[in-house]
């Protein structure tokens, strides 16, 4: 095999594709900007202050190996004329030579070192300039500062010039010249990569580089010189997930800067693409052609946002408009919230364009205006001021723009979806939606669209025959046709169609891969479902239902750059997933413009397997042709299917059309919709749509609940009523999938290709999937063919010339009843199912085992022998693989003793919820006897376990998880982890949030998790203080604060791309982190997430390695693997692919005696392992032995291989990829397509160790910049109070972290009493502060504070109001940022003015008050009190099972804005008015807030108007345990 | 889905059963059917668990949770659909299996295994009672023949899916009618044979050929002439030769191989039951009646013998057994869940009289001056298999023995057929056919005959296999053009 060392000439020069690593996956994170003069006058001083602006967000980007490099900072700035005329002899010009604005442009050129080449792409550009009727004025070379950069920086530099150029003669105005300017520019890129322009433009200019924020100024001289002056500025600092060097992707770009991720990438990328064939401008004419494609794949997200955007507005858009057509706010859903005309924008102007959605705030101007939006889920932060000298300021984070507090007119925050702009022509700011309206307003934009909409009910449907339903018999052929198993029907169908809901189970995913699997599995299994994270967050699409949208269309698309009414019609469906009839409509249509073909996704079986190539291609011929005939639906259909015609997998028919038609330019003239009997699960419909269908309709499933439901099989329900659920099903889990990847709108979705397949040949997946990973290869065109005819045969055996069903053949089942479907065995094992990991054999095995007995050896030899056997033939990537001996063996003996190794292991993260507390302390006892690590997995641990045993036993969790949860999350819990491990992904349920049923909460549960018993609990899809990468780093450090002494893990869930996020990580200054495998086991997940989400380990684990060496990041970490890890072979093969450490889930909760009942998430696990229930716990016979015995057999199997290998410690095998090589498994007939070489790359430099090393690790930041805790320290030791005075900028951030620990570490859970330790802060605050509060700390501030205000309060209390001389009202203030009080424990806030979204988010027994939330507020609230005296925006109390809120409502329409899923609003009963006036009074007392003084001087009136926040369920249980407390009181 | 909570609610009930007081007195069968609602209940315990441990157990692989469930639901008849897609004789397993599925039931951990073979045994009969059991005749014939010898549990087995697939198959049976061993060695205590006469009347009608009395290999049926007759052979004969004791007085009259007196108890009770299909004398009656019979052999045939002792009205009838007593909760150290049990706690047998005894081992039988058995002298042992016994030191005695019967197992098949047809053997003496396929193209090999003594459960599944092979031999043959493989004139 290609065994490459792929590293050649100096280290930094070229970042491109090795093994795994992909530079194209870099994700971006930053601190952004903008300042501007209202008045327009450009001043150096706005250049100065935006310098200093972006100083203060230096901590949000990131440095890389090495420290002096910075990720990339920038500056754009307008044109500054006067700077040019005093250096218009640099480029050659005599003063006065220069023309005058508008008609004198820069081109800022990042130019290769290499001077011949250099000097021929100069003579290029200048000859293009001429051609295109410019003027090429000069080369000016712009005065830099090499040694201001980092090393390795400096090694990648460009050549930095400016080249002026002249507006030609016949370019009749500055628009115009910009347009040239830009086909300038684009001919010239498509020309070369060796050169690359920051800026080319007559309005504005670019400085930036592969610096840091503080570099910047001292980098470019320029920006030092008073004579560079600019009315308006926009600074970035970024953070990547990588540190190569990429000058060029430094912000901002030429229009914009961006802070966040754009998820929909791969989809908006594709559809440009597609979009290009009718693409055309009056305003460019013909000079358009030239400039395409517009954006290649691998483009950054913020690169192809900005070129898409600058083409927009050079065709004539306003930047307001092309903001909004790229960045639509929530229109959907929203009747009445939005006016018409804006209604009527987001609807016409859907259907030139999909969103471009994603967490993002993006800054953007063309030097006349500057602006500001966030994405519809609002989950960057933007905060903006206005003083009343002409300053306008729009940052990341409020206080890094810095003016006296008295000069403050107005602030604010960026809501989602909304807009901030500046027009610095006019001299006004279009604020809270001024901007929009403007651009509503343009056009009869909602009339347009209506003309040419047509709903699916619209179009007439006589003369449509319904579809016949099928008799017995064709359904069952149909069934067996399209691989059916029973287990489809009865564990997957039947609960859509009963409870409209996807299906949950338990245990993870232990079936073999598709590309082994030997029962002909759907194409569909070889695809894995992407998700978010990190970068990027995922949503909760049903507590945050209001932001989804299944909207969609079919037909033709229109010019992207038309501005008029529409060409033509399109058919708009609610949802994506259609029923029978309305595919039969949809077959026949031909009404109002719209004409419908329907071709035909079968292919003889006579033509064998090598007809279904044939037939793919024909198909994508005949739609070519239709498409040019004038068809603008294409309907793929399948029903054609009978005795002579198999079925083409749908997705492959699907998406090769799709791609076909986008080669050929003809896809954006069609709409596609799918009718194929194939579908049936949700991951199936993801797919299709995923890669190009727009409607599909899955008949044979509807079909066939509606036969179970006949069959008396469904609850008595009708085959009506079935029908319509399994579609409600489908479309609510399709809201799941594509909010797994953070997306919201299945626009954005369609065609996104947000999949990665695994085992399937490269070939084929480039030329019908392009553009989809395939990292091993692996099952082919022909391969296909053959299980698709497999299928073929189950129903039709005779026209295989089989005397009996295909299935049979391997089957127990018997001849005379082949008409049964086959087992399927994939959610529980059957005989003749697919093979498991898990299963009777090695279940005993290992239980015998364990019971360390003298047979234990034997029975673990077996287990053992079986297992790694089983990998080989049947199902794991690490069983294709094989070691290679580098040396003579040696001695067992010789090699380091097992108990060395174990300390290497640690189990996985089960909470105590998922596991009973019998088993959860039996593997602590376990892990902590043998120096090896257990994990507390998500939900608080008993104190008491931190103490440990006389006999020395120690019941503690010594990795303590951080969940998005945060369910016992207190400053005691963080106190008493060795190792506190951030969970961002879960390998079973990736992107997705988790419940716990009520049943499972017990006494003991609750009071772990702060909330009540019986109650059940909501973990959130993301992490709420982590929606990107510099977020993560903020989470890190707040952990830190909390915790100096315990390392801090991340764990990642394998998926492409893991890789650069896990150098992103490292960056952000983890010590660990976990690649954890697809297959991990799971307390309960959806079962269509279990096996569709994720890949293993070995290709996660692979990436990280690799992308970790080349950035030279790798030794600063300790990397981890999990899931289904079982023999010490597992541990060898994931040493050698670079693995530090190795976690155990499953093998050791076997050998404490769970039997994979996989019913953890019902509470009834019979061997009491998984189970809440006393009785069910009694039945638990696990001891820590059985755990030590197995995890000693799995260490001395390692030392045999060791010694065979001749290696004397693990340490020494560590990331020895050179070691392991393909083995004999892939001689398996679907394997032989597989390539491992990308897997098994060797990207180490030579000398450059590719493990761990403790000396590599960088120094940490200060955790307590202020000194709080030096100076608190005797008062905390002695209880003493104390008062400490500080001013606080907004660099300072976990502001009283350190503190908080001092505190629980001397006093524990409880802390000191209220207010001994008091800090008075002045200033603006950075953020986290507060985080983790303990009881006994208070925190006062006047000023202002940013995101995450008091996380994890657990006892503290703090308060923040204005400073003195504030002049603007306190109560329409934004006093704080998003996410405050988030998983707060305990304590009390008080906010005298406004905070952002997601107030309270998670809030377990905080109580707070505030003058005014945004939207989302007291979401997943489990607990405490929340009192709102202001407005309130959208989703208020989502998901909220427990806790009070009391919402001031004089107005009457909090109802509106509230999400009333889980509560009821009612009045104040007496002992609210109790607790309010409380809080109230102590609200005025700490803030002296005038709201509450008003509403207590009102004591009739005031709680009148408030409305009373009541979960549901809390109501019932609490409203029971008083029951329960009287009948105990009178008995 | 399975009731989660009903394995917690609802506590193990095993069918009734006939007084053993009264049951000794006849002959007929001794179980009932739990009513309806009780089964339903029992079902519900069955957790339909991730891991099925007793569809792993089953040689068959029966679908036991999915049955489970539905019988859960009342759905009986898609439950006989499932119980037949596995299993062509749920009948014979659900009345005389021992119920590996159940050792192996999950609940069987700390708990009591879900009732599966009485499950099982309900829903078949309910098929019967109903007439959902009908004959499937093939729609087509494929012109290809195969002869079948045995109609055992394997044979029965075999035949029905080499019909459904369109084959003419014979079965020829050596004895007067068909069943081998569940006919001749089960008593009707646990399985009266007009069950199998009611099969076999199915099998028939769906075309299958039944010759009796005709010994395939012998005189009757000469191995060319069955070679010539058929494109396919399927040896199911069963694994009949008997171990041999060897101790002395081996020899003594009342030395008698247990088989040979259940053939004959079989045969009387088919004398006496109405549509019984009568056979033979025996050569040599053997008699417990007023007598000290003593069993050699703790298995189910040893039981079955203790069982017609009792019914004939012997003085004693004890029967001895090598293994250790059974610990408490039923399993031994070396067998702990989810594997078989060796020995189970209660048997039908004792509940009617006679005794079983642990540990012990024979060493020598005396006899009278007429060289009959009159006494039995043993010693006690120790050890967990037959060979790593131990004898414990001075534990030897002597107990009174009119009637021996030896019931310590069957070495392998009988030879003549199989050199009549010139199979090779492995080195147990089993036909050798790894894979069916005996060393004679076109002969197939299944059952004891094949794989040694064991459960009916294996027989049936041992018969489906071979089919299959047999089978899919028969197509290629079909398919090459020359009509079969075999040589047929």
């Amino acid at each position: 095999m290609d065994r490459r060392r792929t590293k050649v000439g100096p280290r930094y020069s070229s970042p491109r594709p090795a093994g795994l690593y992909d530079p194209a996956r870099e994700h971006d994170g930053c601190g952004v900007a903008c300042i501007a003069r209202l008045d327009g006058k450009p001043l150096h001083e706005v250049v100065q202050r935006a310098l200093a602006t972006l100083d203060q967000l230096e901590h949000r980007g990131a440095a890389g190996a090495d420290p002096e490099t910075g990720d990339g900072a920038g500056i754009l700035i307008q044109l500054p004329h006067a700077f040019l005329r005093k250096h218009a002899g640099e480029f050659g010009l005599e003063e006065g030579a220069l023309p005058p604005p508008g008609e004198v442009a820069v081109a800022v050129c990042f130019l290769p070192a290499d001077e011949a080449r250099r000097a021929t792409l100069e003579q290029e550009l200048e000859s293009t300039v001429s051609a295109e009727n410019q003027v090429p004025l000069g080369w000016r070379d712009v005065p830099i500062d090499p040694e201001r950069c980092g090393t390795i920086a400096r090694e990648a530099m460009p050549v930095i010039r400016q080249f002026l150029i002249g507006r030609g003669p016949d370019t009749p105005d500055q628009d115009a010249f910009e347009r040239k300017l830009f086909v300038i520019r684009r001919t010239t890129e498509l020309r070369t990569t060796e050169i690359s322009f920051p800026s080319m433009s007559s309005r504005t200019v670019v400085y930036k580089g592969m610096l840091s924020a503080p570099q910047l100024t001292d980098f470019y001289a320029d920006l030092s010189d008073p004579a560079l002056e600019s009315a308006l500025a926009i600074v970035h600092s970024r953070f990547s997930t990588n540190t190569f060097p990429s000058w060029s992707l430094a912000h901002p770009h030429r229009m914009s800067a961006h802070n966040g991720e754009i998820n929909t990438l791969a989809g908006n990328i594709n559809w440009m693409q597609a979009r290009e064939a009718i693409l055309s401008s009056p305003l460019f004419g013909s000079d358009l052609e030239r400039c395409l494609p517009l954006v290649a794949p691998g483009t950054s997200d913020s690169l192809a946002f900005d070129h898409v955007f600058e083409l927009l507005c050079l065709a004539g858009r306003s930047l307001p408009h092309a903001a909004m057509m790229m960045i639509p706010r929530v229109h959907e859903n929203r009747k009445g919230s939005i006016s018409p005309e804006l209604e009527g924008f987001y609807n016409y102007h859907s259907r030139l364009i999909e969103p471009w959605d994603g967490p993002a705030a993006i800054v953007f101007t063309d030097g006349r205006l500057v602006g500001a939006t966030l994405d519809r889920n609002g989950l960057r932060p933007g905060r903006w001021l206005i003083t009343h000298d002409g300053w306008v300021a729009v940052s990341s984070e409020a206080g890094s723009f810095q003016v006296p507090e008295e000069t403050i007119a107005e602030k604010g925050r960026l809501g989602p979806g909304s807009m901030f702009c500046v027009d610095l022509e006019r001299n006004v700011v279009l604020d809270r939606g001024a901007a929009e309206r403007e651009v509503a307003h343009m056009a009869p934009w909602g009339k347009w669209d209506d003309e040419r909409t047509i709903h699916i009910d619209e179009v007439p449907r006589d003369g449509i025959p319904s579809q016949r339903e099928p008799s017995p018999e064709e359904l069952r052929e149909a069934q067996l046709a399209f691989g059916y198993s029973q287990e489809d029907l009865r564990v997957v169908l039947a609960p859509m169609a009963r409870d409209a809901k996807e299906p949950t189970g338990s245990m993870g995913n232990d079936v073999a891969l598709a590309m082994f699997s030997e029962n002909a599995p759907s194409l569909f299994a070889y695809f894995k479902q992407r998700f978010a994270q990190v970068t990027n967050p995922a949503i909760d699409p049903v507590r945050e239902y209001v932001v989804m949208s299944l909207r969609t269309g079919l037909g033709p698309e229109e010019n992207l750059l038309e501005q008029g009414a529409l060409a033509s019609p399109q058919l708009v469906l609610e949802q994506p997933v259609l029923s029978n009839q309305e595919a039969a409509v949809l077959r026949a249509l031909d009404w109002g413009g719209l004409r419908a073909k329907v071709l035909d996704m079968t292919w003889p079986i006579a033509d064998g397997p090598a007809g279904m190539e044939a037939a793919v291609e024909r198909l994508c011929g005949d739609a070519q042709d239709a498409v040019r005939a004038g068809a603008n639906v294409i309907v793929l259909s399948d029903r054609s299917l009978d005795e002579s015609r198999a079925a083409i997998p749908s997705l492959l028919a699907t998406s090769a059309l799709h791609q076909h038609l986008v080669r050929s330019g003809d896809r954006v003239r069609t709409g596609l919709a799918v009718e194929s009997g194939e579908p049936r699960e949700v991951h199936h419909i993801a797919a299709l749509i995923g890669y190009g269908a727009s409607a599909v309709n899955p008949y044979v499933m509807l079909d066939t609940v509606a036969e179970m439901a006949d069959q008396h099989e469904l609850d008595g329900l009708g085959s009506g009523i079935v029908r319509q659920r399994a579609v409600l099903a489908l479309n609510t889990g399709l809201l799941k999938v594509l909010s797994k990847m953070g997306i919201s709108t299945i626009q954005s979705y369609n065609a996104a290709q947000i999949f990665e397949a695994v085992g399937l040949d490269r070939d084929l997946v480039d030329l019908h999937f392009t553009g989809t990973a395939s990292t091993i290869g692996g099952v082919g065109m022909e391969g296909l063919a053959k299980e698709a005819l497999a299928r073929h045969a189950r129903a039709y055996p005779d026209a295989h010339g089989l005397s009996e069903p295909g299935h049979v053949e391997t089957a127990l089942l018997s001849a005379a009843h082949g008409e049964l479907l086959p087992q399927g065995g994939v959610y529980a094992w059957r005989r003749d199912g697919e093979r498991h990991m898990w299963d009777p054999e090695t279940i005993s095995n290992l239980q015998r085992a364990a019971q360390g007995n003298g047979s234990g050896k034997v029975h673990y030899a077996a287990f053992s022998e079986r297992v790694n056997e089983e990998n080989a033939q049947h199902g794991l990537i690490r069983g294709l693989l094989r070691m290679r001996q580098p040396g003579p063996p040696i001695a067992v003996e010789e090699v380091e003793p097992a108990n060395e190794i174990v300390k290497r292991f640690s189990t996985g993260a089960m909470s105590l919820g998922a596991l009973s507390p019998e088993a959860h302390e039996t593997l602590a006892i376990a892990m902590n006897r043998i120096g090896a690590r257990s994990n507390s997995g998500e939900g608080g641990e008993d104190p008491r376990r931190y103490v440990r045993e006389r006999n020395g036993d120690w019941r503690r969790s010594a990795i303590k998880q951080v969940a998005s949860g945060r369910f016992g999350v207190t400053a005691d819990y963080l106190a008493n982890a060795a190792q506190i491990q951030i969970k961002i992904a879960q390998g079973a349920k990736p992107g997705e949030g988790g419940q716990l049923p009520g049943a499972k909460v017990g006494e003991y549960i609750a009071q772990l998790r702060y909330s009540t018993p019986g109650v059940e609990l909501i973990s959130p899809p993301p992490h709420h203080d982590i929606y990107s990468i510099e977020d993560l780093k903020q989470l890190i450090y707040d952990l830190r604060a909390s915790n100096p002494r315990a390392t801090v893990s991340v764990k990642l869930a394998s998926e492409l791309g893991v890789g650069t996020v896990a150098a992103g990580v490292v960056k952000a200054g983890a010590d660990h982190v976990v690649i954890a495998g697809h297959d991990g086991g799971t307390g309960a997940s959806p079962l269509s997430s279990i096996q569709s989400a994720g890949v293993p380990w070995e290709i996660g684990l692979a990436e990280t390695q690799q992308t970790l060496l080349e950035n030279d990041l790798r030794s600063r970490v300790i990397l981890q693997i999990d899931g289904q890890m079982r023999t010490g072979r597992d541990v060898m093969i994931a040493a050698l692919l670079g693995a530090d450490e190795y976690g155990f889930s499953t093998a050791p909760l076997i050998a404490t005696g769970c039997i994979m009942m996989r019913v953890c998430h019902l509470n009834t696990c019979p061997v009491g392992v998984a189970s809440q229930d006393p009785e069910l716990r009694r039945r638990f016979q696990g001891k820590p032995e059985q755990v030590i015995n197995y995890l000693f057999m799995v260490a001395e199997e390692v030392r045999e291989f060791l010694a065979r290998l001749g290696v004397r410690t693990v340490e020494e095998l560590i990331g020895q990829v050179d070691m392991i090589e393909p083995g004999e498994a892939l001689a398996h007939w679907k394997a032989h397509g597989v390539d491992l070489s990308q897997l098994l790359a060797d990207v180490a430099a030579p000398g450059e160790l590719p493990r761990h090393d403790p000396a590599a690790v960088p120094a940490r930041e200060d955790l307590d910049p202020l000194g709080l805790a030096d100076e608190a320290r005797e008062a905390i030791k002695a209880g003493r109070p104390i008062v400490i005075e500080r001013d606080i900028l907004n660099l300072h951030r976990a502001i009283g972290g350190v503190v908080s620990h001092e505190v629980v570490k001397a006093h524990g859970p409880a802390g000191l009493p209220d207010e001994t330790i008091k800090l008075r802060l002045r200033g603006s605050a950075g953020q986290s502060l507060g985080a983790w509060l303990a009881g006994g700390v208070a925190i006062d501030l006047r000023g202002e504070a940013n995101d995450y205000v008091g996380k994890g309060l657990s006892g503290g209390v703090l308060s923040i109001r204005p400073p003195e001389g504030a002049t603007y009202l306190p109560e329409d203030n934004v006093i704080l940022g998003n996410v405050a009080l988030y998983g707060a424990t305990g304590g009390r806030a008080f906010f005298r003015g406004r905070a952002g979204e997601r107030f309270a988010v998670r809030n377990s027994g905080a109580k707070a008050v505030v003058e005014g939330v945004g939207d989302h507020g007291c979401e997943y609230m489990t607990g405490g009190i929340v009192v709102v005296i202001g407005s309130t925006g959208y989703n208020f109390a989502a998901g909220m099972t427990g806790g009070i809120a009391y919402v001031y409502d004089p107005d009457d329409t909090f109802s509106e804005r509230c999400n009333h899923q889980l509560v009821d609003l009612e009045a104040l009963v007496a002992e609210d008015r109790v607790e309010l006036r409380d809080l109230l009074l102590e609200h005025h007392r700490r803030t002296g807030s005038t709201v509450a003084e008003r509403i207590l001087a009102s004591p009739g009136e005031g709680p009148e108007r408030f409305v009373k926040v009541m979960p549901r369920e809390y109501k019932r249980v609490i409203e029971e345990r008083a029951k329960l407390a009287t009948v105990g009181v009178t008995a | 889905m399975p009731d989660p909570r009903g394995f917690i609610t609802v506590p193990r009930a095993t069918p009734p059963e006939r007084d053993p007081a009264e049951r000794v007195h006849d002959y007929g069968e001794i179980y009932k059917v739990l009513p309806e609602p009780e089964l339903k209940r029992q079902a519900s315990r069955c957790m339909g668990c991730g891991v099925p441990f007793c569809n792993h157990a089953c040689p068959l692989g029966n679908l036991i949770p999915d049955w489970n469930d539905l019988v859960r639901t009342g759905r009986w008849r898609e439950a006989i659909e499932q119980l037949h897609a596995t299993n062509n004789f749920p009948e014979f397993t659900g009345l005389v299996c021992p119920a590996p599925c159940e050792s192996a039931c999950v609940l069987d951990i700390n708990d009591d295994a879900v009732t599966i073979k009485q499950i099982e045994y309900a829903i078949i009969e309910r098929a019967w009672d109903e007439g959902w059991v009908k004959p499937v005749v093939p729609e087509t014939r494929t012109g290809l023949t195969v002869g079948v010898i045995g109609s055992g549990p394997a044979g029965l087995a075999a035949a029905q899916e080499l019909n459904a697939v369109g084959h003419e198959v014979t079965v020829y049976e050596r004895d007067e009618a068909p069943g081998g061993l569940i006919r001749f060695g089960v008593p009707d205590a646990k399985l009266e044979k007009w069950i199998i006469d009611r099969r076999v009347r199915v099998l028939a009608d769906e075309g299958i050929h039944f010759e009796y009395g005709v010994e395939a290999g012998g005189d009757d049926l000469p191995a060319d002439e069955l070679r010539a007759r058929h494109d396919a052979v399927v040896i199911a004969t069963g694994s009949r030769v008997p171990r041999e004791l060897e101790v002395p007085g081996r020899e003594l009259d009342g030395v008698q191989m247990a088989m040979d007196y259940l053939y004959i108890r079989n045969r009387y009770v088919a004398s006496i039951t109405e549509g019984g299909i009568p056979g033979p004398e025996p050569e040599v009656p053997i008699v417990a009646e007023g007598k000290d019979v003593v069993v050699i052999g703790g298995g189910d045939t040893g039981m079955d013998c203790i069982s017609n002792a009792n019914r004939e009205g012997a003085r004693s009838a004890i029967l001895l057994d090598v293994y250790p007593e059974i610990p408490v909760g039923g399993r031994y150290d070396d067998t702990p869940w989810p594997l078989p049990l060796k020995r189970s706690v209660t048997t039908y047998a004792l509940d009617e009289g006679g005794e079983r005894r642990f540990g012990t081992q024979v060493t020598q039988l005396r006899g009278d001056e007429n060289g009959h058995v009159r006494e039995l002298v043993g010693r006690k042992v120790t050890g967990s298999s037959s060979r790593t016994l131990l004898p414990v030191p001075e534990s030897e005695f002597a107990m009174p023995a009119d009637l021996v019967l030896i019931a310590v197992g069957f070495t392998g098949p009988e030879r003549p057929l199989l050199d009549a047809l010139g199979v090779e053997r492995d080195g147990r003496g089993n036909v050798a056919a790894p894979l069916f396929a005996s060393s004679e193209s076109g002969v197939f090999a299944c059952g004891d005959a094949r794989v040694g003594q064991s459960l009916i459960v294996t027989a049936i599944a041992e018969g489906r296999r071979c089919a299959r092979i047999a089978d899919r031999w028969l197509a290629e043959g079909a398919r090459s053009g020359a009509g079969a493989h075999t040589a047929t004139a």
